[in-house]
């Protein structure tokens, strides 16, 4: 079994449901994304179009980030997903470095290593991964590629000669593929990033890499510490000074 | 026209996520820097010891392990607190992936220096029959003499690989195009040689004038050509599209181009000049003014290096 993923570009009308979706299924920190949607804007106006690329982890068959990592916290499933195990992970950002796909980030509050991962909890209980289920036009198709009766499989022959893959020159065999991509949408080089051209907000860089509040000493210090571990539901805790929770109220 | 035209198929990115910006910084400069002068005195002490004898450089047995051994923690330490979490480090040893060229290279840099604690105290303590007379360690490291003997070329011999592994980790993070170059490789054994001729001039000054000339021959040519890489590459090479894409933005005096140009004279072609000059002349103070500047001008050269691929958005 080999688990590809297919984008219909053609299809994708850049609603951002599967970033949100990919966001809420991982518990993906803020400032990181495992899977986003650019917008590309193409041609002068008034002859202008607006294209949607969906980005996430290419999941390579030879994976330059596998290659990496020293101490294979990402590593190979037996479905051909490239898996992580955060808690071996060094933060050496290597595999950040590796990735011609720029789809590994640090998480905030981890530290480690974090990207997409086909949703692998999902697919082991034999579920879609959620940004497959939550498209509303079906541009997603998650399938196994070495099965030739599979949607994705159906779907690349269909296509055969508009299949793309981004960055085929780097020989990392991915199995993430595109229909309806171009230059322009697929090869970053391709595409500017001007001040001013930018809709809701700048197009900018991150300031930091990993958590923005831990210095290199902290680093050392981490283990010394007695804090309790960020906890999503933190953000619920409106009154620091009652720490009942719904639950505990009776609520469900 | 046809250059209007260009426009028609223009592609600019309108909305999208913020990026990551510099991953790898000031930290890996410095460790790459460092780990150049700790194996580079051992290369080039070896060649020094080749030529000359050992009475012509009466400080070369301790003081080249000795530096070595600073400048190799030095380098150890800020691979140590570049890393997210420090103390996992052991899982390179406890869970080591041999693919990657960080294991394999933290591997051999951590039993390179090894070695060279044990030769900086056997040296050490050879050099001082005084120091410690009584302590059963020291009396210990000096019964070791011979052992440094036996194993100085095993220690010179691993100093190429634990020079050259960065090239191979810079090779292996796919991702920045400008470090695939093969000229990387030997970008990095000119380092060392130049970092670690710089690093013995500053314990030269009681040595014979021949010993300093070689110095100054070793780092006048290693000045020469790693510049006239730097130029090959900066210039003239063919270049992947990313490669190509990062230097347009440097040569239009981007980001990073005034700290190149500054290596650049103060690393390579000012010292390169002074070395020369010095074969000449015996100039200690001269000489060690071209050391100095040859080492800031390294770390300028590589740290322009390390960060300017890593403007370029991959995505």
């Amino acid at each position: 079994m080999k688990l590809g993923f297919l984008v219909d570009l053609n299809l994708c009308m850049g609603c951002k449901g599967c970033e949100v979706a990919c966001k809420v299924e991982n518990e993906v920190p803020l400032s990181s994304w495992r899977l986003r949607v650019k917008y590309i804007d193409i041609g002068t106006f008034p002859d202008t179009s607006r294209s949607f690329t969906p980005l996430r982890c290419n999941h390579c068959e030879s994976a330059p980030c596998e290659r990496i990592c020293p101490v294979s916290a990402l590593h190979y499933l037996e479905n051909g997903i490239v898996n992580v195990d955060s808690s071996r992970c060094i933060g050496c950002a290597g595999c950040m470095m590796a990735c011609p796909y720029g789809a590994i980030y640090m998480d905030p509050e981890t530290n480690t290593a974090d990207k997409c991962t086909y949703c692998a909890h999902r697919v082991e209980s034999g579920m879609m991964p959620a940004c497959v289920v939550v498209c509303p036009v079906q541009a997603n198709i998650f399938g196994d590629i070495d099965d030739d009766n599979s949607h994705i499989s159906q779907y690349i022959m269909e296509h055969q000669g508009a299949v793309q893959v981004r960055k085929p020159e780097k020989h990392t065999e991915p199995k993430h593929f595109y229909v309806g991509g171009g230059n322009q949408t697929l090869n970053p080089l391709a595409q500017q990033r001007l001040e001013g051209y930018s809709l809701f907000n700048n197009v900018t860089h991150l300031k930091h890499i990993g958590n923005p509040h831990e210095s290199v000493i902290d680093r050392f210090l981490e283990p010394f510490k007695n804090e309790e571990k960020l906890d999503n539901r933190s953000f619920m805790d409106f009154d620091n000074n009652a720490h009942e929770s719904h639950e505990e109220e009776g609520g469900h | 026209m046809v250059e209007h035209g260009i426009h028609a198929t223009q592609a600019i990115v309108t909305l999208d996520v913020a990026l990551p910006g510099i991953i790898w910084g000031w930290m890996i400069t410095l460790n790459m820097w460092a780990k150049s002068v700790g194996t580079g005195v051992i290369l080039v002490g070896a060649f020094l010891l080749y030529r000359h004898k050992k009475e012509e450089m009466p400080n070369l047995r301790w003081m080249m392990p000795l530096i070595a051994f600073i400048f190799l923690n030095i380098f150890l330490l800020f691979t140590l607190a570049d890393l997210h979490h420090p103390y996992r480090m052991v899982n390179i040893f406890l869970h080591p992936h041999w693919t990657s060229a960080i294991t394999v290279g933290a591997w051999m840099a951590t039993l390179f220096t090894g070695l060279i604690f044990i030769m900086t105290a056997i040296g050490f303590f050879d050099a001082h029959p005084n120091t410690r007379k009584n302590c059963a360690l020291a009396n210990t490291f000096r019964g070791m003499s011979g052992f440094y003997e036996k194993v100085f070329p095993f220690v010179v011999f691993l100093a190429i690989p634990v020079t050259l592994y960065t090239a191979i980790i810079m090779a292996e993070a796919s991702a920045r195009e400008l470090w695939q170059a093969p000229a990387e490789v030997m970008q990095m054994m000119w380092a060392a040689l130049m970092a670690g001729s710089a690093g013995l001039i500053f314990i030269s000054g009681n040595w014979s004038r021949e010993a300093r000339r070689d110095l100054a021959l070793v780092l006048a040519i290693a000045t020469f050509f790693s510049f006239m890489m730097y130029m090959g590459e900066y210039f003239f090479s063919f270049k992947s599209a990313e490669a190509e894409a990062t230097l347009a933005y440097v040569h239009a005096g981007g980001a990073y181009n005034t700290e190149f140009w500054f290596g650049m004279a103060l690393g390579f072609i000012i010292p390169f000049f002074i070395a020369l000059g010095n074969m000449k002349s015996d100039n200690k103070t001269l000489l060690k003014f071209a050391a100095l500047l040859a080492l800031i001008g390294l770390y300028m050269a590589k740290d322009v290096w390390l960060k300017i691929p890593q403007m370029l958005n991959l995505s």
